[in-house]
């Protein structure tokens, strides 16, 4: 989240779209419903099919799986058409004002660099004109077409209120409605948020459907602002934890872009993720990326990591490709990974097209499964009959089971969608052998170093030169490590050499021990820092997460003594943007960051240089090295204005939005070998299928606990009237859905919060699955859902689409 | 299990002699507002927790509903109505089911079982599991149809409201839990102010027929709801106009005095046979300590 769930309650609406607050985050709901009663805020709520959200709502809309661009794109034309952008706030805290590079251009699904072969963009068109100081080129009459403001007003004048009704199957006057509702909070004095989840992140344009919504968000001027913002709800109680600390292979821990082959040196490496501003006197926050890098390395390497030996750098892997689940689990696929060690994860039901997920398994030679549960990943040689119908004498995969504590068995912190990190102790001890996922890594690298130092091997110095300062090197204590990622200074800190006075003696800034803040972090080797964004959480003060003071003395929802928010304990991101340009807030009723005549202050921590006198015209979005936002954003796989594309496996024969056969979907989707071929067709497969969760279940965890097990026991699948009708199904009976993938057998349930989608003229039935059920658990057994979804994820993270493809449903 | 005191009970089933009115603790009420009800369960889940009781995993008949029904284990329920009031425009009505702890509970009157349905000062109707004899009066004396019949041990089963939570002060299970302030709980006429001004707030919003469901035909609920559609709340299948059946007022009206009579004359049997036996000192001493144990 740009902002933090209680300040949901500062809104003036609420659109919740590409997810299901109520029913996916039923705590984090109450502020809507705050919001609702407080401040007499609405709520909007689109999503294909009427949900618990929705039910609560003023107002519903539907819409078609994978039409969210259409939809979005279809409400900037309504808000360029009709005047309603905060144009104050556009024009000094966006990109709208800058000129693009001549060459660029959009042409029927493409823009201009596409590579039919690779899948990919050549970017040398993209991006912004760059004038002889290095500076990008404004015109601040935002009239040349060239600008982004009139590029984007170009690209999205295709988006009319007609087309969005025929792609996206939203009656066009209940789109108009919404998109009038939105365009009124363009005021100065109305803000509105949107939540969304993995409705948005699951679909092969996933990335760009967010980046519809935040442009959207920054022409109404709602971008840093009390109750505003663009709202990610994650979906675990440490899912944002665990992204921030990476587990994830193509960013190290606080989003540091990770080496790749082509980073020579540590030089090459710092030099291309080390920004330079690209307008006057902006903070281009990347500047310091040399600090964060090399203190984490110090983290990493304690005095291995030296200035001689480049601190460490070459330790690092360099990453020759994609290393995300699709591409592992396509390793495996064609037998190039021999082993898998699977923690806190079940892919197996988690990740697309189970039957290829099954067989890449069992091409490992083991497989190492830590859980505290038993999950169908770790008996996926196992026959379950057709819910698992595999031949355990054909598998030769080994597996190791660790038992490992549940989250309330552990002593630690949790970092939610509001990037609060929040102490826990732990309540129970864990039943027999479980054991904290932190003290099975660490006895398993504690033998792999002495394995090392016995044996020997190749490149054993990462290894062996580990930093491992833990008093029990087979179990870190929690608090160690966070004081390790929250970094401290080795010696005192000092000022720098006053050239005036270069006899002067140097004073003591920061004394050796844990740091208060990154802005402290050096990048000569002289503080350690595990994550950056994290620097400070443990302070001199102690441990802030642990922090449980409630008291909110603005009314506002900021709790600044409650736990620890990243960055630097700031409750909201870019609250520069809350003020105008001469630094007065937008909105009196709302009142958060200003300029008193010689500082920035308020009741958050300003989210700019203390002392940036607003007539410096310091950009509010400071990790931007032109300190700006960005209407147009070169950094996405597909294109820098998101463009409306079909899912890979689509209900309608053709892309509205254009007549290239080669643009229906995203063109820069990576596709692996047999799974374009394991696409479905409409003509074979004509019902457009999503998967969702239910409010009853977590993932797949709960259906190993009766209470949950109870008030949601068995699988089902959920249709429209108008279908089963057509089908003779009745309520409650049993029916099969398959995919060119797989099938699913469940329960029909019948209703009339599914009714399918008028889509140029066309009805396009939806069919809904609920993903809980497994062939492990207290719950009815039932079949994992993944057996039907698509292995293709989005261009930019890939993330699974999960959210949009074909069946067919027949009685069982 | 009787949770508040001998001196809380105001009312006593199939019981003649007056209930103590010495102590008179605050009427209390749970208010349930349909329009920031999610239908999460996790009010179910707090209810089967806190009274320790697991229904059965049973299976999806073709709706959101489960358990499909209140049962001796499941003491509340989300019912999930699809109602379409105005033409096209759906709604996804979603209450939580349970007992209404009448003001004039339907069920104490209908049971036959001395001492089986209590309520006390404080406006909670419950079941003294014990003095049960599993006749299902009860059943047919409710008209929200709500007390359920166990198989395992043949007595009726109920919300009790946490009688043993509000005697020690806290709030029932499921307002603890309810993460969106759906369910709210203080004194009734707290509650009953509060959800006028709901009701209001609502009709503003657009909601023109909300408001509360208070039923008078039973002399008002303990537990109250703020609806969407108050003017029709067979929508979520509550009775417009519930009142004890018939039957229970044949039961109260005519057969009962015969009963009592018949009672009566039981005991002047006893006494007769005091004057002429005398009494049996030792037994009817024993028995005096165990009435007063089960009080």
């Amino acid at each position: 989240m740009t902002n933090s769930w209680v300040d949901i309650k500062n809104t003036d609406l609420v659109l919740i779209m590409g997810g299901n607050a109520a029913e996916a985050h039923p705590c984090g709901f109450k502020w809507v419903v705050e919001a609702m009663q407080q401040r007499k805020a609405k709520l909007i709520v689109v999503d294909p099919r009427f949900t618990r959200s929705a039910a609560v709502a003023d107002t519903y809309a539907p819409i078609r799986m994978g039409s969210d661009i259409a939809f979005l794109g279809g409400v900037i034309n309504y808000l360029l058409s009709n005047n309603k952008i905060h144009m104050e706030y556009v024009k000094a805290y966006t990109d709208a004002t800058f000129m693009t590079k001549e060459g660029f251009n959009f042409d029927n699904g493409f823009f201009s660099g596409y590579n039919p072969e690779k899948r990919n963009y050549d970017k040398a068109t993209w991006g912004y004109e760059l004038g002889a100081d290095g500076f990008v080129v404004v015109d601040d009459t935002m009239e040349n077409p060239r600008c982004v403001f009139q590029q984007m007003k170009k690209h999205y004048s295709r988006y009319t209120p007609e087309l969005v009704s025929k792609i996206t199957g939203t009656p066009k006057d209940a789109f108009l409605k919404i998109a009038e509702q939105m365009g009124a909070t363009a005021a100065p004095n109305k803000v509105m948020t949107i939540l969304y989840a993995l409705g948005w992140t699951q679909h092969t344009i996933g990335s760009q459907n967010i980046r519809t919504m935040a442009m959207i968000q920054l022409l109404l001027g709602n971008m840093g602002r009390p109750g505003g913002g663009v709202n990610a709800l994650r979906g675990h109680a440490n899912v944002q934890g665990i992204t921030d600390m990476c587990l994830y292979s193509e960013v190290l821990p606080g989003y540091l872009g990770a080496p790749v082959d082509g980073d020579v040196s540590r030089e090459a490496y710092l030099k291309r993720l080390t920004g330079k501003p690209l307008r006057p006197n902006q903070m281009a926050f990347t500047q310091n990326f040399p600090k964060w890098h090399t203190s984490q390395q110090k983290a990493w390497w304690g005095d291995a990591a030296t200035k001689d030996n480049d601190f460490a750098f070459d330790y690092l892997p360099k990453k020759d490709a994609a290393y995300d689940v699709l591409h592992m689990f396509d390793l495996m696929f064609q037998g190039k990974m021999n082993g898998f060690v699977c923690q806190g994860f079940n892919p197996l039901a988690a990740l697309p097209n189970k039957k290829k997920l099954s067989a890449a398994l069992a091409k490992l030679k083991f497989l190492v499964v830590a859980d505290p549960l038993e999950t169908e990943t770790a008996e996926f040689w196992k026959n379950f009959g057709p819910l698992n119908d595999v031949d355990p004498k054909q598998i030769q995969t080994e597996v190791f089971r660790l038992p490992t504590t549940t989250f309330a068995e552990e002593t630690g912190s949790f970092t939610n969608s509001s990037r609060t990190l929040q102490w826990k102790e732990k309540a129970a001890d864990a039943p027999g052998q479980g054991k904290p996922d932190s003290e099975i890594m660490a006895r398993i690298f504690v033998k792999i170093r002495e394995m090392y130092r016995k044996d020997g091997g190749k490149v054993p110095e990462p290894i062996l030169n580990l930093s491992w300062p833990y008093q029990v090197a087979e179990a870190p204590n929690p608090g160690e490590i966070m004081r390790e990622y929250s970094g401290r200074a080795m010696v005192d800190l000092m000022s720098p050499i006053d050239p005036k006075n270069p006899k002067e003696p140097q004073k003591v800034v920061v004394p050796a021990g844990q740091l208060a803040s990154f802005a402290q972090l050096r990048d000569d080797g002289s503080t350690a820092c595990g994550n950056w964004l994290y620097c400070g959480s443990w302070s001199p003060a102690g441990n802030l997460s642990a922090r449980r003071d409630n008291s909110d003395p603005s009314g506002l929802g900021v709790f600044p003594g409650w736990g620890y928010s990243w960055p630097a304990n700031r409750r909201i991101l870019y609250n520069r943007a809350s003020a105008d340009p001469a630094g007065k807030p937008w909105d009196a009723s709302r009142k958060y960051i200003s300029w008193n005549g010689k500082a920035w202050g308020g009741v958050d921590v300003p989210d700019m240089r203390p002392n940036a006198a607003p007539e410096e015209n310091v950009g509010p979005f400071i990790m931007n090295p032109e300190g700006v936002a960005r209407l147009h954003a070169i950094g996405m796989a597909e294109g820098p204005f998101p463009e409306h594309y079909e899912p890979f496996e689509t209900p309608v024969a053709s892309n509205l939005m254009n007549t290239n056969p080669k643009a229906i979907s995203n063109p820069a989707a990576r596709v692996y070998k047999g799974d374009m071929e394991a696409f479905g067709k409409a003509s074979e497969f004509p019902y457009a299928a999503t998967t969702y969760r239910l409010t009853e279940h977590q993932h797949f965890w709960t259906k190993h606990a009766r209470s949950n097990a109870i008030v949601q026991p068995s699988p089902f699948v959920e249709i429209g009237e108008d279908l089963a009708k057509e089908k003779g199904f009745k309520n409650g009976e049993m029916v099969k859905v398959k995919s060119n993938r797989g099938e699913v057998r469940a329960a029909v349930v019948v209703t009339k919060r599914i009714k399918g989608f008028d889509v140029d003229g066309k009805k396009v039935h939806m069919v809904g699955i609920p993903i809980h059920w497994g062939f492990k658990g207290v719950t009815q057994n039932g079949y994992l859902a993944n057996a039907l979804t698509p292995y293709v994820g989005d261009a930019n993270s890939q993330t699974p689409e999960f959210k949009a493809f074909l069946v067919n449903i027949e009685k069982a | 299990m009787p949770s508040l005191q001998s001196l809380d009970i105001a009312a006593r089933s199939a019981t003649t002699t007056p209930s103590p009115s010495v102590r008179h603790t605050t009427e209390i009420a749970k208010l349930i507002d349909e329009s920031k009800c999610i239908g999460c369960k996790a009010c179910q889940v707090a209810c089967m927790n806190w009274n320790d009781l697991r229904d059965d995993v049973g299976t999806n008949v073709g709706v959101y509903d489960n358990p499909s029904d209140l049962s001796p284990s499941s003491w509340t329920l989300m019912r999930f109505f699809e109602v379409e009031v105005e033409k096209d425009k759906l709604e996804w009505l979603i209450r939580k089911d349970g007992c209404m702890h009448c003001a004039e509970p339907g069920c104490l009157q209908a049971c036959p079982s001395p001492g089986a349905i209590v309520k006390y000062s404080n406006g909670i109707v419950d079941f003294i599991s014990e003095n049960c004899i599993g006749c299902g009066y009860c059943i047919s004396g409710c008209p929200f149809n709500v007390p359920r019949i166990s198989k395992v041990d043949n007595k009726a089963y109920k919300c009790s409201l946490c009688s043993d939570r509000i005697a020690v002060g806290q709030a029932p299970a499921c307002v603890k839990t309810c993460p969106t302030g759906a369910i709210s709980f203080g004194s009734k006429e707290d509650m009953s102010i509060y959800a006028e001004k709901r009701a209001g707030e609502l009709r503003e919003r657009g909601h023109k027929d909300a408001g509360v469901y208070d039923p008078q035909g039973v002399g008002g609920t303990h537990v109250m709801y703020v609806l969407k559609h108050a003017d029709r709340p067979e929508l979520v299948g509550l009775p417009k106009n519930p009142s004890i059946s018939t039957m229970v007022g044949l039961w109260k009206g005519v057969t009962k005095p015969i009963a009592t009579a018949l009672m009566g004359m039981a005991a002047f049997a006893g006494f007769l046979h005091y004057v002429m036996v005398g009494p049996k000192e030792v037994e009817e001493d024993g028995e005096h300590k165990s009435e007063k144990e089960q009080a």
